[in-house]
């Protein structure tokens, strides 16, 4: 007896590529039936279909695999802790005086977007390199300074992501693999120098920041001892957030952590309450806080051989780019970033809007993000939709996950762990790519940001990322 | 004034495009329209429709573009507005199902999935097919457009693991009585069925209905399986599960005359299933198949009938008449063409269905002579433009067929163009008998006989005008049980003044006797 007769004694249970009525017709039968959205492999790229192939051979596809499910135990074993801050140049590897980061992708000068000129050329004149505009611009153009990505230094930043050398950071150790990441401390929002904007008022800022609220911040975090960040971002997806665009709910957890500690420092009362203002102020406090948690939990990532995941997304303002965990971290696949689907504020529209900036998608390669759209219906309107939309944003990147997160779970999906552990290999199938909640920057340095919504990587970069695996390992 | 607009890397599935080109072209101010994806077929379409603007040499097949000739601009926003909420639409109606964009996704969801039914474009077909039979999964492959060379591979694969691959090109099955794509709700008994032709299947399994029989099984091999080239393995994967199937007392196989080699090899193996087989090579000789002590039918009807009086334990007999009986029927078709004027002598056949539209001209053929048609018997018969030119003396048009179908979805899910035919025919003075054909079921148009019956009322009027009378012999293939009604259809059909016959073998003999009173 053949196969043929065991499914004539069996259910029969269909699934339907292409023609949806054909499958309309199964379900007026109430037969059980699936219908698959179907497209064709990278928008009928043969030849990218034709990697995707190459690396899905019995074999190879064992050994990606397991890979793969290394990535994921890694991710998902993370222990991040918030352990101290200091200055960029104090611990920040390979930092020096005439270094600056910047966010996404490696860039020259030459290519870099408005915002990140902007941030640039207010980092020389903050550290007294340059005293105007104009000198800052030379300085930058002249070759003595060292341009580097964040993601190069165990860092990230938001937006620009400018770090110079006296700037405070935090430090994030995930003490599973002893590696650290860092992060500035988020000035706020209007004119802020990861937007470009670099004028007066901007310099005052980061001057308080660094001579008022970084010596209490970091007295009270001494005293406090580590924090669990894990479970203070679990829980503020449980309240709301979704851990990119909206820092409301941890902004508000993380102070009420270091409250008595910031009143037990050292300092006057007035410094002290400068200090928790500053925090209290900024709902976005808590994103600079997220992301070296993110970066520290993806980097022990890289060195697992075939592993198809991704380590890294982020973008400079010119390009995105991703990492893949098993081809390490020198190599980067980029593509000109996009630009952002969203809602505007008032005053602003599309013509005014930079592509796509920042590391701080650093949050959706690590399953937070626009991957628990779903967990904050509050920012769901902003971005331009319902609570549906969210739902099915979040529900729609477990077919490009390997995995779903132990700690980081979305109530509304009855606490479903969210999507997490990017594979390029899925994203090239099913032509679904990452969703990102971002915000926008101005094109012109000095704006600052006005707006926010959604937006993908462009699928140049996962294109280019299987064809290197391909070439790798077939 | 002629626009266009392109959305790059935008993907649609055909026929939903195919939809919302008809919708737009109704919009006012608008000649001519093209929404599709820049596949060849749609650059050729819009470089013969003129549509092929400044810009269009920039699209590919990933891309999406809309093309019109219209009025103004305004018009041409509102079929862009018009694309968008088509599109829109179906995204909002599906939002409570959620649609998996792989099959590994679909497997998530269902973990026992077991039948494929797979209509993407023929070019990805093959990939597609392969996957989901490297999970088991048995495959109906309804996308043409599949080369032989893909068709063979799949085919050894599916036989090396004891799976279905029906297809390609293949619309109609039945398995565990659930029609899938284009298939009738059919009684479920003691006949199995193999099929190399959709509408050949649709018209045995429904009359097998009408004639209170039932099926087991309903297993299509889609229509090149008996070439030479793939051997007929999946006729023979088929028999073998047939002659292994409880449920399945008789069996019946349909198919066009296979290559001969390959007709003794499946003739022999069928003889060997130990049960009872009906054979109809529509058109074939009888000689071979009853060599091997199988039963030869003349005909799609009569393969049913013979399979049913099997199944009942009677003889089989073959049927070549009228159910009405052969006075009656002489009487009505007397009838019909006492009315006619001199002059018209004519059948025109316009079908939907491929191999009831074969198999009408193969009963006809040494009656007429002559029958020209886009599916000649004989290439001399070829019709040089079917689509456009006109009617040649006995002309039978399959308007399922590649040059028809360009663009627009097939006539048994869009009737329209068919039904515009049966009254462009009509204007032909020579034109006595218009001869058609009505598939009901899952898979066709919800009501294909409203149209058909508007233009036949139509044409009947059209023809009167010019004092002649039109005959319209119609054929209804489906049952009772079929969403849209047999019995329903065949009522709309009757009373638009259409002769209706019981199945189409009935119809091309009618529509003859008609002729003889001439």
């Amino acid at each position: 007896m053949s196969k043929v007769n065991e499914l004539f004694g069996r259910k029969l249970s269909v699934v339907n590529f292409g023609i949806e009525s054909f499958y309309q017709d199964q379900v007026k039968q109430n037969t059980p039936a699936v219908h698959v959205d179907w497209k064709p492999i990278a928008g009928g790229d043969r030849k990218v279909a034709g990697y995707l192939r190459q690396l899905k051979k019995p074999e190879l596809l064992e050994k990606i695999t397991a890979a793969n499910k290394e990535a994921l135990s890694r991710i998902l074993g993370a222990q991040p802790y918030l352990v101290g801050m200091s200055t960029a140049g104090e611990s920040v590897p390979g930092m020096t005086p005439k270094t600056i980061l910047h966010a996404g992708p490696p860039v020259t000068w030459e290519n870099m977007c408005g915002p990140m000129k902007g941030a640039v050329m207010g980092g020389l004149i903050y550290e007294g390199l340059a005293s105007s505009l104009e000198e800052a611009e030379k300085l930058a153009a002249s070759g003595e300074i060292t341009f580097s990505p964040c993601h190069h230094h165990n860092a990230v930043g938001p937006m620009a992501g400018v770090v110079t050398y006296h700037m405070p950071v935090w430090k994030v150790v995930n003490k599973a693999f002893g590696n650290e990441a860092y992060c500035t401390m988020n000035e706020g929002l209007g004119k802020v120098l990861r937007f470009g904007a670099c004028d007066q008022e901007v310099f005052e800022r980061l001057r308080r920041m660094k001579e008022e609220y970084y010596p209490v911040l970091k007295e009270a975090l001494a005293l406090h001892g580590e924090i669990d960040m894990k479970v203070m971002i679990a829980e503020a997806l449980q309240m709301g957030d979704e851990g990119h665009n909206r820092n409301r709910a941890g902004t508000s957890l993380f102070i009420r952590k270091i409250m008595q500690d910031v009143y037990h420092t050292s300092f006057p009362r007035e410094q002290q309450d400068a200090a928790l203002k500053f925090l209290n102020d900024n709902d976005h406090t808590f994103l600079n806080l997220t992301m070296p948690t993110c970066k520290s939990t993806m980097d022990p990532t890289f060195d697992i051989p075939f592993s198809t995941i991704v380590s890294t997304m982020c973008r400079n303002g010119t390009e995105f780019g991703i990492r893949v965990a098993g081809l390490g971290r020198e190599q980067w696949f980029t593509a000109p970033a996009e630009y952002i689907r969203g809602l505007y504020f008032p005053g602003f529209s599309e013509e005014d809007a930079n592509r796509d900036i920042g590391d701080s998608c650093i949050t959706e390669t690590t399953g937070i993000g626009g991957f628990c759209m779903a967990a904050s219906p509050a920012i769901v309107q902003f971005v331009g939709g319902q609570v549906q939309d969210a739902i099915n944003y979040s529900s729609q990147m477990y077919e490009i996950t390997v995995g779903e997160g132990n700690a980081y779970k979305i109530p509304v999906l009855d606490f479903r762990g969210s999507a997490t552990g990017i594979d390029i290999m899925k994203v090239i199938e099913s032509g679904i790519r990452p969703i990102i909640n971002t915000g926008i920057a101005h094109k012109e340095y000095g704006v600052g940001q006005v707006g926010a919504g959604l937006v993908n990587p462009p699928e140049d970069c996962f294109k280019k990322a299987i064809a290197a695996c391909a070439q790798a390992w077939a | 004034m002629k626009r266009l607009e392109v959305r790059k890397n935008a993907y649609y599935d055909s026929v939903t495009l195919m939809i919302i080109s008809k919708e737009v072209k109704k919009i006012d101010g608008v000649q001519e329209a093209l929404v599709g994806m820049g596949t060849d077929l749609n650059r050729e379409l819009a470089g013969r429709t003129g549509l092929d603007t400044e810009g269009f040499d920039t699209v590919t097949a990933n891309d999406f573009f809309v093309a019109a000739e219209c009025d103004n601009e305004d018009t041409f926003e509102k079929v862009i507005a018009m694309v968008d909420e088509m599109l829109n639409k179906k995204a909002a109606k599906s939002k409570s199902d959620y649609f998996p964009p792989t099959l590994e996704g679909a497997l998530k969801i269902d973990p026992d999935l077991n039948l494929a039914i797979i209509s993407v474009p023929g070019r990805f077909a093959a990939e597609v097919a392969q996957s989901c039979l490297e999970h088991d999964i048995n495959v109906m492959l309804f996308s043409d457009n599949v080369t032989i060379e893909e068709e063979k591979a799949l085919k050894e694969y599916a036989y090396s693991r004891e799976l279905l691959l029906m297809g390609p090109d293949c619309g109609t099955a039945i398995i565990n009585n659930t029609p899938l794509a284009f298939a009738n709700v059919v009684k479920s008994g003691d006949i199995g069925l193999v099929c190399a032709s959709g509408t050949g299947a649709q018209e045995v399994s429904s009359i097998i209905d009408q004639q209170g029989g039932g099926i087991s099984q309903l297993l299509g091999t889609g229509g090149r399986d008996l070439k030479a080239e793939i051997g007929g393995l999946m006729m023979k994967l088929g028999l073998d599960a047939l002659k292994h199937d409880e449920h399945t007392r008789v069996i019946t196989l349909v198919s066009k005359p296979p290559a001969p080699e390959i007709a003794e090899e499946i003739l022999k193996l069928a003889a060997d299933t130990g049960k009872p087989v009906v054979v109809c090579f529509i058109g074939g000789e009888a000689a071979m198949i009853e060599k091997y002590g199988l039963t030869a039918a003349v005909s799609l009807e009569d393969a049913a009938k013979k399979a049913v009086a099997l199944s009942k334990g009677r003889k089989p007999e073959t049927f070549v008449s009228f159910d009405i009986g052969e006075e009656k029927a002489a009487e009505l078709a007397r009838a019909e063409s006492s009315r006619m004027k001199a002059g018209q002598k004519y059948i025109r056949g316009l079908y939907t269905g491929g191999t009831l539209c074969d198999e009408a001209m193969k009963l006809l053929i040494e009656d007429l002579g002559h029958i020209y048609s886009n599916i000649p018997l004989v290439p001399g018969d070829r019709l040089a433009d079917a689509k456009n030119g006109k009617a040649v003396e006995n002309t039978f048009l399959d308007f399922g067929d590649d040059e028809f179908t360009v663009g627009r979805p097939h006539p048994m899910i869009d009737p329209s163009l068919r039904a515009e035919r049966v009254v462009t025919e009509a204007e032909d003075p020579e034109t006595a008998v218009v001869l058609v054909d009505c598939v009901i079921g899952y898979g066709s148009h919800e009501d294909p006989a409203q149209e058909l019956s508007e233009a036949i009322v139509k044409a009947k009027e059209l023809a009167a005008k010019d004092g002649c009378y039109l005959a319209v012999v119609a054929t209804v293939c489906g049952t009772e049980g079929d969403p849209q009604s047999r019995s329903a259809t065949q009522r709309k059909l009757a009373e638009a003044g259409a002769v209706v016959m019981p199945s189409n073998a009935q119809a091309a003999r009618f529509a003859k006797l008609v002729l003889e009173n001439r």
